[in-house]
Formats: structure tokens, C-alpha cells, sequence
């Protein structure tokens, strides 16, 4: 990891030079003054920002600073208040998207815009595609012009697949490619890396390297300050609609704690509350576990009370793990106990039956039922407890509801508010008092914090720590190796299907398990075979 | 905040304001549209497309759609038919009816829950086999009903008001308790909003997407048998177009056809919205053509409404939230 920050440092200070040289410290686009005003809510305050030439620049802050507006005005989804826009030094009004595009400002949103069933050569080239004379579609040129783009990006992508064949990050690729074809000088890049592994972050900076060497500006908007660190010049914070600073990362005095103060408006303290709980009997109970296609059986276990982390490059089997233990995925074979008894894991519903919770990786697809209510989110999966004959008790149901809201910290107007109105943090913990009114022995955690802001990351840490002290045995499946490593009381460490050692939390740091996750396992001593 | 909440008032009440408005036009161009009388004939008229939206309208809220409606209403409205001439038994009739009704809603919960099929084609497909079962059935030929019970169902009065409508209103209070106080009616909204979140959460979604339609089904055959009360006779051609009278009535009523929002009361205007309408150019001459073309422009208009409205509620979604702005949002 340190080689490739490293790596990243060098790349930064060579281009650093060539922007010297070529129309150097000149702003290619400028926002002056912009304020967006929102029912009740002031999104913007007079914002200022400047992005030069051939820079990448990140836009930090936690949900709900303004990022997605300011860029939602640029992208001219939104109408600004008040401000200007210099695009070249000119204002620009920027009143549709088709404006923006006609200006060469391109954003590549968390959705993609692409038709999954054409090929990457035709939706590279879809809002132009070359016609011959009488309206025909030019094929050969589609895809000699496909294949240019890509391959000033330096990637291999067989151009004439579909793209649904292709995995996420290969999408986004394309989606750039797309970007570029349409001649963007200034590209939005909104999360760009929230479903990418560790491998392809590093390909996607890459392509990031050679588009900013044409001259090409990026906004990066990520979470995750490492990567900000590793790929932006310059790293902007918002705080509740303002600018708080602007800073270039080569500044030695720009730390991760400085940004997060900044974010947050205060000091976060530990970030990681771990609670120690003495754990107790055995709860879950894996053995020879096998999935289809997976290279050897999976064993372990979890006692009440304890946190054991799951981690390992995507696609390691993790999530295809936590996913078998909940029915979704087919069993071949093995055993699992929940406190002594046999496990029947044929469906979610069987799973639940059985005594096992799962919070997935994407609370709005699965995990939330975005028209209803907090209450109603919450109460979801145990209705029967409040309920006699099928009917409802309204106040038994506003009973559970008040003691889980007051319990876990939801910040919400009313336990009637829908739960789309919610901010991501407090979605995640309307998830969470849904599996603890259910009230499952187990509780697999997928992903729990992606894309919630920092604040709120701690306050799930906390819950974890809450969930810990009520007996759960927890398994914590993530990518964000920190946060494993500091809540996790046992590491498993997965590679290619495999889980490859399980270690104590003496010997979990992040060196030891990155160093096991990418299959190197020198350390040797606690290798399970 | 002003421009919000209008349109929160706008989404809650439109469509009873357009109601109003409707019953006020017709009532000025023709006085004799505003009378006791005249509402009785038009509840009688709203009784039996009324009952089969109340079906429609948990189906639509789980998220499906159910085409079957009017085909399976000729269905069991001639098997009660034949049942009561064989059986001479009106109860047995009334049974009959309601157990077809029953039977082809099963088939199309089966068929949407378990092998997942798009309730658009199973029903679709279900239509046309009850429209094809009916005309084997009976030949084409439509089937009398002679029978005192019968004749009290399709034209019998208690206390004053027609008797179709008092199941209506029966039928009504049922699905309001069923979908605003029970586990059922819970589900349904969840499901409909979002279906794999409730398959994660443990939920049976499979059962209870069968029990909806089945439910629907239900509506079907009460229909059947107040339809073939109320003519004496059962018409193999019986019902036709009924289903999208249904879906008008739901979708009227603001109950959205991507699922999880919406309820029965928006259903009972919606209903009287057509019947109001089709009762109110009756008594000014307009030729039945021209009524056809006045129908598809209200609902065209209505959907624009309530498309121009979520319009306007989606602009300021992904801001933070802030007391008053979140209030404009509450609904249930």
C-alpha cells in the first residue's frame, strides 16, 4: 500500500511540473459566490471554487455539506440562487445538462448511464454515433473510433460486448470513455471507487493520470480521504453549505485528522469505540461450509458478544459468505449450528427462522423500503410481535418504535417521517433497529458504513459495540480494512474462497491482513488449512 | 416551503377537488343531475366497478397489476348462472360465483409469487381464459336467472340505499381495516415498495402476493354476482373492459402504479370520478362516443397532475433535512 501512495506522490510532482510549463495556474473553470436556496434549508452559502487546469481536485465533506448540489449546478441539473460561473474566464450559464455537455463538463454519477443491452462501442459513442451517407449506421466506424478512445485511456476492453457482460468497474471505464469522446474538459467524478476493489482503484487512478495529462480537469468527490490523498492536488471542504478550506495535498501540514476536523466542525475523539465484551458460548457454528464453485471448505465460529471481521480483496468470497449464511446463495455442503442446532438455510426466510440477521451492502436496494415510514422500516421484520390476530396494536407498535429510535440515535422530525428523507447514516441505523427488534442470534454486517459520512460511522461503531453487549455474534464483512482491524475481536482473512487464517486480535494490523488478503502468507503461524 | 406545501394540498386532495368540480359543472348545465335520486342511481352505477377496484387497489399497491378482472367476472357470473339453474339453490349460486372469482385470483397469485411471472402476462393470459372458458361454457348463448334472492341482490333497498352499494361500502370499510390495521396490509405496501428489501427481512412475500391477488379475485366474483343480479341474466360477454375501469379508479385515486403508496380512500373518489362522469354527460346528450373520449382525457389529465407533482417533490430530495420541509413531507 505504501509502495503504491508512493508511486502516486511521484506521478503527482512530475505532472505538478508539466502543468508548469503548459498554460500553467490557469482556471478553467471558476465558481463565484454560488448559493443554492432549498425549501427550508440553505444548500449553499455563497460557495467559492476554482478548478485549475489539468488538476484533480476532491470535494470533501460529510453528507449533506453541498457537494452533490455545487456539482448538481455545474452538471446544470440544479439553477444556482445567486453567482457566476466562468468557464475560460467567461460566464457560462448553465441552465440544462445538455449545456453542460455542450460546455464539456461531463459527471459520472454512482448510476450509470449506460444501455445495458448496446455494446461499449455504441454507448461510448451514443449521443454521436458515426452514420454513412442515406442514415445508416457506420459499424466500422463505431468501433475503430470505440477502440481510440480506449486506447488513449491505455485499457482493454473488447469493445464489441455488451454492456451488461461487463463488470462494474470496466462500466465505469466505459462511462468515462463516453465522457471523452464527447471531448469533456472538466470531468465529475461522484464516488467513483465505492463498488471497485483495491486492484481496479489502482487501474481507474491510472487512467485518471493519463486523462489529467491531457489536459483533462477531474473533480473527485470520494468519502474515503486515503484515496482523496492518493489522487488529488488540491482537496476542498464543505461543512453545511460553506467552503471551509482549500488546500493542495503537497502542503505537509494537510493531515486526515485536519480534514476530518474540518468535515465534522469538531473533534470525533476515538474513532473507532470498541467496547470490550468477554465473549461468550459459541453461537454460530460453520463447518466444512462449501460453496459452489468455492476451492475448500469454510470453518469457523462466533461466540455471543464477539466481533469477528471478515475481510479479503473483492471477490475473495466474502460477501458470497455472508450471503450463503442468509439463503441467498446454495449451499454444497457443510454444517451450520446456530447455538447447537442445525441451521436450515434454504432462504432468507428459513435463515431468519433459524436465527440469523443480515444487513447487505446496499440498504436502499435491500435493505430499506424507501415509501414507508421509520416506523413502519423498523417494525418490517417483527410484526407479529406487536401484532395479535394480525391486527396491529398501534401502541405497542409506537412503543418499540420510540425505545429503538431513542436507543440508537435516529435523528429523525417524526417516527412517521418516510425513510427517504432520511440521511444515509441515519437510514443505516433504521436497518439496524429493524434486525434488533427481529432480535436474531446472529448478525452479519455487509459493508455497514459505505457511504455515510464520518460522523455517523462512528455512531454505527458504536451500535456494533451496543449489539456486542446484548449477546450478538457479529460478523463484520468489510472493505474498509481500518475499521476491521479496530473493531473486530478475530480477523478472518479470505483469498480467492477461501479463508486462509483466522486471526487474533493481537496479530490483526493492517499490514498483516492486507499481506494474507493478497495471498502472500509469509507470517504463516495461523494459517487454517 | 409555500410552493411545497401547495403542492402537498394539491397531492392530498386534488382529485376529490376535481370531483367537487365535476359534480359543480353538471350541476349548473343540468339541475335535475343534483338530486337524491339521481346519487342513488349513480352509487348503484359505482357499486360494481367500485368493488373491483378495492381488489385492484391492494394489487396495484404491491406492486402488480391484475388484467383478469373482467373476464373473470363473465366467468363466474355464468357459473353461478348454471349453478343456479341446476341446483335451483340461490345460496349455492351465490357460492359458486364467489368460489370461481376465488379460484382464477389463485391461480394468478400462484403464478406472479412462485415462478415470479410479470403479473402484466399472467393475467393478461388469465383474461383470455376466462373470456374463452365462458363462451365454451356457454355457447354464447346468455344465461337467465330467475330467482327472488337474485332480484333483491342486483335491485333490493335497505334502509333507502341500493343493496349493491351497501356491500360496496361493506367491501370498502373491509379493505380500509385491512390495509391501515393489519399484518397484511403492512406487507402489502412494503412489498410494494420495495420487495427484496421484505425477502431480506424474513418476510413470506411469496404468500402474501398470492393472498392479494386471490383477494382481488374475491372482488371479481362479488362483482360476477351483483353484475348478474342486477341484468337477470348471466352475459357471457359480461364485463368487458371492466379491469381497465378498475385501474382508472385506483390510479385516479392517486394510488401510484410503481407500487407502495396510495390507499383505498383516493379509490373511492376515483371510482366516483367515472361514475360521476359517465352519469353526468348521460343527462347532458352526449352520445356514449363522445363519452368514451371524456373518460380517457380525465385520466390523462389526472396522471399529468400527479406526474407534475412528484416532479416538484423530487427537486429538492437529497438536501438535508430540516423541520419544516420534512413536516410537507409526512403523509400516512
Amino acid at each position: 500500500m505504501s509502495n503504491n501512495s508512493l508511486r502516486a506522490g511521484g506521478l503527482r510532482q512530475s505532472r505538478a511540473r508539466l502543468q508548469q510549463d503548459s498554460k500553467a495556474n490557469q482556471p478553467i473553470l471558476e465558481m463565484v459566490g454560488i448559493t443554492k436556496r432549498f425549501p427550508g434549508v440553505l444548500a449553499l452559502d455563497s460557495v467559492d471554487f476554482r478548478l485549475m487546469r489539468g488538476e484533480v481536485h476532491a470535494i470533501v465533506g460529510e453528507n449533506g455539506a453541498g457537494k452533490s448540489t455545487l456539482i448538481k449546478i455545474l452538471a446544470g441539473a440544479h439553477q444556482r440562487d445567486a453567482g457566476t460561473v466562468y468557464l475560460d474566464g467567461r460566464p457560462v450559464s448553465i441552465s440544462s445538462p445538455a449545456d453542460a455537455a455542450r460546455l464539456g463538463i461531463s459527471v459520472i454519477y454512482q448510476e450509470f448511464t449506460l444501455v445495458p443491452a448496446m455494446t461499449v462501442a455504441e454507448n461510448i459513442l451514443l449521443s454521436d454515433l458515426p452514420v454513412r451517407r442515406g442514415g445508416m449506421l457506420d459499424k466500422r466506424a463505431i468501433v475503430s473510433c470505440a477502440k481510440d478512445v480506449l486506447d488513449d485511456l491505455g485499457v482493454d476492453i473488447p469493445v464489441t460486448a455488451t454492456v451488461r457482460s461487463l463488470r462494474v468497474a470496466e462500466q465505469q471505464i466505459v462511462e468515462i470513455a463516453k465522457a471523452l469522446s464527447r471531448k469533456a474538459r472538466i470531468i465529475v467524478m461522484d464516488e467513483p471507487t465505492a463498488a471497485l476493489s483495491e486492484m481496479e482503484v489502482a487501474r481507474l487512478f491510472s487512467i485518471i493520470h493519463s486523462m489529467v495529462e491531457q489536459g483533462v480537469s477531474i473533480i473527485y468527490i470520494s468519502h474515503k480521504l486515503d484515496e482523496v490523498f492518493r489522487i488529488a492536488d488540491t482537496i476542498t471542504v464543505l461543512r453545511d453549505g460553506r467552503r471551509v478550506s482549500t488546500t493542495p495535498t503537497s502542503l505537509l501540514t494537510l493531515t486526515k485528522e485536519r480534514i476530518v476536523h474540518e468535515m465534522v466542525g469538531r473533534d470525533l475523539g476515538n474513532m473507532f469505540p470498541k467496547e470490550e465484551v468477554a465473549p461468550g458460548d459459541v453461537v454460530l457454528e460453520v463447518k466444512n461450509l462449501r460453496l459452489p464453485g468455492g476451492p475448500s471448505p469454510i470453518s469457523f465460529s462466533v461466540r455471543a458478544g464477539e466481533i469477528v471481521g471478515v475481510v479479503g480483496l473483492m471477490g475473495a468470497g466474502q460477501i458470497r459468505l455472508a450471503r450463503a449464511l442468509f439463503g441467498l446463495e446454495r449451499i454444497a455442503g457443510g454444517e451450520v449450528k446456530i447455538r447447537g442446532k442445525a441451521a436450515d438455510l434454504r432462504s432468507p426466510l428459513s435463515a431468519v427462522h433459524a436465527g440469523i440477521g443480515l444487513v447487505t451492502e446496499n440498504r436502499k436496494e435491500e435493505g430499506l423500503v424507501l415509501p414507508l415510514s421509520v416506523a413502519r422500516n423498523i417494525t418490517l421484520g417483527s410484526l407479529d410481535h406487536v401484532s395479535t390476530l394480525g391486527v396491529v396494536s398501534q401502541r405497542k407498535e409506537r412503543a418499540v418504535v420510540d425505545e429503538k429510535v431513542a436507543e440508537l440515535g435516529i435523528k429523525t422530525p417524526s417516527i412517521r417521517q418516510l425513510v427517504r428523507n432520511l440521511s444515509g447514516g441515519n437510514q443505516q441505523k433504521v436497518v439496524l433497529a429493524k434486525w434488533l427488534t427481529v432480535d436474531p442470534d446472529v448478525i452479519v454486517l455487509c459493508e455497514p458504513t459505505r457511504g455515510i459520512d464520518v460522523g455517523a460511522k462512528v455512531e454505527i461503531y458504536r451500535l456494533m459495540g451496543l449489539m456486542a453487549w446484548q449477546g450478538k455474534a457479529i460478523l463484520l464483512i468489510s472493505s474498509e480494512v481500518p475499521e476491521v482491524v479496530a473493531m473486530s475481536d478475530r480477523v478472518l482473512v479470505m483469498h480467492s474462497g477461501s479463508v486462509v487464517c483466522d486471526l487474533p486480535r493481537e496479530e490483526v494490523s493492517q499490514e498483516s491482513v492486507m499481506q494474507y488478503a493478497t495471498g502472500g502468507n509469509a507470517l504463516g503461524s495461523h494459517i487454517v488449512s | 416551503m409555500g410552493r411545497t406545501s401547495l403542492a402537498e394540498i394539491v397531492k392530498r386532495f386534488g382529485m376529490a377537488l376535481m370531483l367537487i368540480a365535476i359534480i359543480a359543472v353538471v350541476s349548473v348545465l343540468n339541475p335535475r343531475f343534483f338530486s337524491v335520486s339521481n346519487f342513488l342511481i349513480i352509487m348503484r352505477q359505482v357499486a360494481i366497478n367500485g368493488t373491483l377496484a378495492a381488489g385492484m387497489t391492494m394489487v396495484i399497491i404491491s406492486g402488480g397489476i391484475d388484467l383478469s378482472v373482467g373476464g373473470n367476472v363473465a366467468f363466474a357470473g355464468c357459473l353461478a348462472a348454471g349453478a343456479l339453474r341446476a341446483t335451483s339453490s340461490p345460496v349455492l349460486a351465490i357460492l359458486a360465483g364467489l368460489a370461481v372469482g376465488v379460484a382464477v385470483g389463485l391461480v394468478n397469485g400462484l403464478f406472479v409469487a412462485y415462478p415470479k411471472m410479470p403479473p402484466f402476462i399472467v393475467t393478461l393470459a388469465t383474461l383470455a381464459l376466462c373470456r374463452g372458458l365462458t363462451l365454451v361454457y356457454t355457447g354464447g348463448r346468455p344465461l337467465l336467472v330467475d330467482s327472488r334472492v337474485f332480484d333483491f341482490l342486483g335491485g333490493g333497498f335497505v334502509w333507502g340505499i341500493p343493496f349493491p352499494v351497501l356491500i360496496m361500502v361493506g367491501i370498502y370499510a373491509l379493505v380500509y381495516f385491512l390495509t391501515n390495521n393489519t399484518k397484511f396490509g403492512r406487507m402489502v405496501y412494503a412489498i410494494g415498495g420495495n420487495e427484496q428489501a421484505c425477502r431480506l427481512s424474513g418476510i413470506n412475500v411469496e404468500k402474501f402476493k398470492t393472498a392479494v391477488y386471490t383477494l382481488s379475485g374475491l372482488t371479481a366474483g362479488i362483482a360476477a354476482v351483483i353484475l348478474t343480479a342486477r341484468l337477470m341474466s348471466a352475459q357471457p360477454t359480461a364485463g368487458a373492459g371492466y379491469e381497465l375501469d378498475a385501474i382508472a379508479a385506483v390510479i385516479l385515486g392517486g394510488t401510484s402504479l410503481s407500487g407502495g403508496e396510495g390507499g383505498i380512500t383516493g379509490t373511492v373518489i376515483g371510482a366516483f370520478i367515472i361514475g360521476v362522469l359517465a352519469n353526468g354527460l348521460n343527462l347532458l346528450n352526449v352520445s356514449p362516443f363522445y363519452q368514451e373520449v371524456a373518460k380517457g382525457l380525465v385520466i390523462l389529465a389526472a396522471v399529468l397532475m400527479d406526474k407534475l407533482i412528484h416532479t416538484t417533490a423530487t427537486q429538492v430530495e437529497g438536501v438535508p433535512l430540516v423541520g419544516e420541509r420534512v413536516d410537507a413531507h409526512q403523509k400516512q
